[in-house]
């Protein structure tokens, strides 16, 4: 699975880095930056729930071939 | 998909009640008092037995939809097409007095009562200054007002204290007032101002008087940041316009009174509420007290048990929307009502029950959608820092009173309580 970041929408509420900060950091201005956009195992599935708390529908979760 | 939404506008039944003829769930007039801090209002249940939305009766003698499922609120949160703009018509709980209605109208918006791009234009400018990792960086400062006003509960030689005085309130109101650049020495002054303002009962005639005198007194502060620059948010917002040729006072002065309120009085009512929690719940404190890892959990719990902010997230529709079988009409007033979205059973298993490890992160205590709370991660450290350095350094710590006669906020805007008498 792959993250994408609306980063036009993107409201910095913080919610995505305190989920993981592993795959989620802001820019200085508070918009999201992803640390990386395939993260795997542990870390893909906190993606999933920061994707479900984001309140701006900035992030948005793409299933890739090969995904289980 | 949201929610269906059904039985609500048609009062079918001919020997209805004045309530069903109305296409009422309720007779009850909204919003509804909050009692004891251990239950919802029971008109939240009897709505959600319908439907997620009903109409009701505001206590200003209008009408507005109440909506209250989580799925539903936080659909409509993230939807555009309902305004935040407290100038419009029918914006529930604003006065019907036309008097007020104009002085409201000849007020600037502050940030809360934007819309689109001129909300996120504004929200941008602020973003930057409440990254996670500048609020991390306030940590130390905030651990070490924390310990100071805990060193002076304790040094009193009664051991018992108000802990709404000695701890709820001055706590995140020197934390806001370092943050902003505003003198702490003022904070009795705009304390006693912002109080009365979070008031339903409050005529509007004095929440007009508290308004001028508060915006007075940022006016001033802003003219002397400008002549004399400081390193701290409204410095450095005031810099930021200055050398941009944007500066505007008038948005200035509202945007700090917007976070100046909700940066103090939000996170001191749930420090005070969350402290009457874990008194009550004792096994459930004795979790967090031997695993200050389970403390970050603990208070999205609180967050959501609590949903201090019931009301704050009320907005317009600016065009007909279809929600589920529920048509809401353009110029229609949604009140989101987050503490019956909050204690949803579909979402939140057994919801009136305190569960410090139900995992409750997905609660709308701060609200949601563009406007969600910008402070909430500050909101966050602050309550984590004081519920464990409280029951660390006070284990002996317990409720003065009985909980019957603990002073609670039933007309507030924002829930909490007035004095909480505590012993050790």
């Amino acid at each position: 699975m792959r993250i994408d970041a609306n980063t036009d929408v993107c409201i910095g509420a913080g919610q995505c880095v305190l989920t993981d900060p592993t795959v989620f950091d802001q820019h200085d201005d508070g918009i999201v930056m992803l640390v990386t956009k395939h993260p795997e195992g542990e870390a893909a599935h906190r993606a999933r729930e920061a994707v479900e708390l984001c309140p701006s529908g900035a992030l948005s979760l793409i299933e890739e071939p090969g995904d289980s | 998909m949201p929610e269906t939404a059904s039985i609500t506008t048609t009062g079918t039944a001919s020997t209805a009640t004045t309530g069903a003829a109305s296409g009422k769930v309720t007779d009850a007039e909204f919003p509804v008092a909050r009692g004891c801090p251990f239950s919802t209002p029971a008109e939240y249940e009897q709505i959600r037995e319908h439907s997620p939305i009903a109409k009701v009766r505001l206590t200003t003698g209008r009408e507005a939809w109440w909506i209250a499922g989580h799925e539903l609120g936080r659909t409509v949160l993230a939807d555009r097409r309902f305004s935040s703009d407290r100038r419009r018509d029918n914006f529930p709980f604003v006065s019907t007095d036309p008097e007020t209605r104009k002085q409201l109208q000849d007020q600037p918006t502050s940030m809360l009562g934007m819309d689109g791009a001129e909300h996120a234009q504004t929200r941008r400018a602020l973003m930057g200054e409440f990254t996670v990792r500048r609020m991390a960086g306030l940590r130390p400062r905030i651990q070490q007002i924390v310990d100071q006003h805990i060193d002076e509960m304790l040094s009193s030689e009664q051991r018992s204290a108000d802990l709404v005085e000695a701890l709820s309130l001055p706590v995140p109101s020197l934390v806001i007032c370092e943050l902003l650049g505003v003198p702490y020495a003022d904070h009795d002054f705009f304390q006693g101002l912002t109080g009365p303002l979070l008031r339903h009962t409050t005529p509007p005639e004095a929440r007009g008087r508290i308004q001028e005198e508060l915006n007075t007194y940022l006016g001033t502060l802003i003219d002397r940041k400008l002549t004399d620059p400081t390193d701290d948010l409204l410095g450095r917002q005031i810099a930021k316009q200055h050398a941009a040729g944007t500066f505007d006072r008038t948005s200035l002065v509202s945007m700090a009174f917007l976070l100046l309120i909700a940066g103090h009085e939000t996170t001191a009512n749930m420090i005070s509420l969350g402290v009457v929690g874990l008194l009550q719940h004792p096994d459930q404190l004795a979790m967090i007290k031997n695993d200050p890892e389970k403390t970050p959990p603990a208070v999205e719990e609180l967050l959501r048990y609590f949903t201090i902010a019931d009301t704050v997230t009320a907005r317009v529709a600016t065009e007909d929307v279809q929600l589920g079988d529920t048509t809401i009409n353009a110029g229609d007033g949604v009140v989101i009502s987050g503490l019956a979205a909050d204690h949803d059973p579909t979402v939140f298993t057994d919801p009136d029950r305190i569960d410090l490890e139900r995992g409750a992160r997905h609660h709308v205590a701060f609200g949601f959608g563009p406007h969600q709370c910008i402070g909430q991660t500050l909101a966050r450290m602050e309550l984590q820092i004081v519920f464990d350095t409280l029951f660390r350094r006070i284990p002996t710590l317990r409720l003065a009173a009985p909980l019957d006669d603990i002073p609670f906020k039933s007309d507030a805007f924002v829930y909490g309580a007035e004095k909480l008498p505590v012993a050790w």
